[in-house]
């Protein structure tokens, strides 16, 4: 367990930055994800901590250490990597002991720490096998096993479970989470799955354009999104935007595109521009024009049933939304609806910042 | 007859037409035009010398006899020396083996060094490197042979030895900078996490993983140095005279009659080294180029 704090890092790959003045810290024991589109710098992030990538600015400290200039070895980290990186010409029961025999540990602690570890992961008939004659959730076990005898106090996972199938990954995906709470290390996990995100992280580091977008919950970020790009890339189906502008009216703001207007709770200059936003859970949809009070009228033009749920794409005013509807509700193309758009989960970003409003 | 239905199921019937008979006539073509001199150098070497004065070229030997092969390997006069191809074979094989085993671990230490050790002036020394390749070595032998003779190197076995595996470094290092290039770098990355230093990384990691390019290796750097001749004449001395220098020699040197089965002997016991190691390995060698074309 212990404590990791990356202190406004700058990495740069030539005249390329990936890395600007980052700064993150992740509390002993925590479960951190790091989550954002590809080629955004997760891994290289991850690489920094790990000590294989040198830092060109700034420093990283891990369990109050100063490491920035530490070997991989002498960081008390264990990595797992996204393409397994077993030793292939080692067995199992090598591949996970060869860090500890370079180490030198007497072989009694080596057969102890590989027997449990394989008992942990249910490797023990796996192990005189060599990596080739596995399956992939096989080989990504063995990956994690090889971290977990080093007993290190931050485990860094690099993508670990994005080459396996979705059943395995949901199965793995499990098995980590249990491993955190067994062990109580401090994980850092990247990926750009939403799903694993939401699902292991105590806390989830949003990256993109060099920096993290925002550093929270789970919850914190799907309720309270702190920019445009959090917003849109967070949630599944993603979030609807439209842009309009912000005008006063009877006492308070509203939001207004075209024929589409809103009250909103936010305060704002009058003529701001800004951009919308509304999850499709949120919106709801009420039987048919005119009898629902406070509805908008709308019109549905698709319907994609997605298995619990129907995602419905409608018209409102000449704007589009996307609505997520129970698959009970049974909703034709053509049909008219009223929508209504609770002020609690309204969203708004300056459409020139992107910042929250 | 009547026309039976046929219905695709199963392997696909190959079909013996025109086109194939083509292929296959050609490719009979070609081999028995490169196969014909060597047929011709065999039973030449196997005809007494009344025979082939007969001039029946292509005949069969009419009383097969290996005396021109025993005389070619010990007997044979090269000069003034009369001791046959054996010392020059030898010598071969002592200027051979430690340039080949020499070359291919320092081309392999290199290789590994600037593919995945990304050090500052990798590329740099790699581009020097390759540079080398390209230079024509007829230009290096005077200013090479001064500075041999300067550290007593010169027209000795250490001599010979060290000009081939400085001659053989750069394509050593291509060959072997590629093949690691082509590895997932995460296992250099997980090796670094377990605490592997640079030769232990090599040695535990990467060395067992270059079985096939140390295979291509090693058919390119010896039949290379065993059938180079100028090195040889130009840096072994006398001493240490490569068999093909020998060989030369040997056909060189004519008392009288031009004995040729013995010369067409002492060319196949000189060509039979490299000949046995495509033989034995050609697959490897495939197999080996295959792997470094495609990762894992
Ligand atoms: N060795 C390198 N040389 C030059 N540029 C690099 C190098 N490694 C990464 N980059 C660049 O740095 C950026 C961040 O790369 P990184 O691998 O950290 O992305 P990532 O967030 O892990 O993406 P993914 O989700 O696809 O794995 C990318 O734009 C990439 O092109
Ligand atoms: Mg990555």
């Amino acid at each position: 367990m212990a404590h990791v704090s990356v202190r406004k890092v700058d990495i740069a790959f030539g005249t390329v930055s990936v890395l600007d003045q980052l700064d993150l810290d992740v509390q002993p024991g925590e479960f951190v994800v790091l989550l954002g589109p590809s080629g955004c710098g997760k891994s290289t992030l991850l690489n920094a901590i790990a000590g294989l990538l040198d830092v060109n600015r700034g420093q990283i400290w891990i369990g109050g250490r100063n490491v920035t200039w530490a070997e991989p070895k002498d960081r008390g980290i264990a990595m797992v990597f996204q393409t397994y990186a077993l030793y292939p010409q080692m067995t199992v029961r090598e591949n996970m002991a060869f860090g500890l025999k370079i180490a030198g540990l007497p072989r009694l602690e080596i057969e102890n720490r590989v027997r449990e570890a394989a008992a942990i992961l249910q490797l023990k008939p796996l192990m005189t096998r060599k990596p080739a004659e596995l399956s992939g959730g096989q080989r990504q076990r063995v990956a994690i096993g090889r971290a977990l005898v080093r007993e290190a106090s931050v485990f860094l996972f690099d993508e670990p479970l994005s080459n396996l199938d979705a059943q395995l990954r949901n199965e793995l995906r499990v098995e980590i989470k249990r491993l955190h709470q067994r062990l109580g290390a401090t994980m850092i996990y990247v990926t750009h799955d939403q799903i694993e995100a939401l699902t292991l992280a105590d806390r989830i580091a949003v990256m993109k354009d060099r920096r993290i977008q925002q550093f929270s919950t789970p919850e914190k970020l799907y309720q309270q999104p702190a920019n445009r790009f959090v917003a849109g890339f967070v949630g599944s189906p993603a979030m609807n935007f439209q842009a309009g502008v912000m005008e006063r009216a009877d006492g308070g703001m509203r939001f207004r595109s075209g024929a589409f207007e809103l009250p909103v709770d936010v305060m704002a200059h009058t003529g701001t521009e800004v951009e919308l936003g509304m999850r499709p859970e949120h919106i709801l949809v009420g039987e048919s024009e005119g009898q629902d009070e406070g509805g908008m009228p709308a019109t549905v033009e698709m319907v994609e049933p997605m298995g619990a749920e129907t995602l419905v794409w409608t018209s409102v005013a000449g704007l589009p939304f996307s609505v997520r509807v129970d698959q009970r509700r049974r909703l034709s193309v053509g049909q008219k609806v009223s929508l209504r758009f609770p002020s609690q989960e309204i969203h708004l970003f300056d459409r020139e910042t992107g910042a929250r409003l | 007859m009547t026309a039976r239905q046929m219905v695709p199921d199963g392997p696909r019937p190959t079909a013996f037409g025109p086109a194939r008979l083509g292929i296959y006539g050609f490719l009979v073509v070609s081999a028995v035009f490169f196969l014909m001199p060597l047929y011709v150098m065999i039973v030449t070497s196997l005809k007494p010398m009344e025979e082939i004065r007969h001039g029946a070229l292509f005949a069969w030997p009419a009383n097969p006899t290996l005396a021109p092969w025993i005389e070619a390997w010990s007997s044979a006069c090269t000069g003034l020396k009369c001791e046959g191809l054996k010392v020059g074979f030898a010598n071969s094989v002592f200027i051979t083996v430690p340039s080949a085993v020499l070359a291919i671990t320092i081309g392999m230490v290199n290789g590994y060094a600037l593919s995945l050790w990304r050090l500052r002036w990798s590329s740099l020394l790699f581009g020097a490197l390759l540079m080398g390749a390209f230079i024509p070595y007829q230009v290096l032998f005077f200013p090479l042979v001064r500075m041999l003779a300067a550290i007593g190197f010169f027209g000795n076995l250490a001599g010979i030895v060290t000009v081939q595996v400085i001659f053989s470094l750069p394509v050593m290092t291509l060959l072997f900078r590629n093949y690691y290039a082509s590895l997932p770098y995460d296992l250099f990355k997980a090796a670094r996490v377990d605490g592997a230093g640079f030769w232990r990384t090599w040695r535990s990691v990467m060395l067992p993983l270059s079985g096939p390019m140390i295979v291509v290796a090693l058919i390119l750097k010896v039949t290379n140095t065993w059938n180079d001749y100028v090195l040889g004449l130009v840096f072994a001395g006398h001493r240490y005279l490569p068999m093909t220098v020998e060989l030369n020699n040997i056909v060189n040197t004519t008392h009288g009659e031009r004995e040729y089965n013995m010369e067409m002997a002492a060319t196949l016991l000189t060509a039979l080294v490299p000949l046995a190691i495509y033989f034995v390995s050609g697959r490897w060698f495939v197999r080996g180029i295959a792997a470094g074309a495609v990762k894992g």
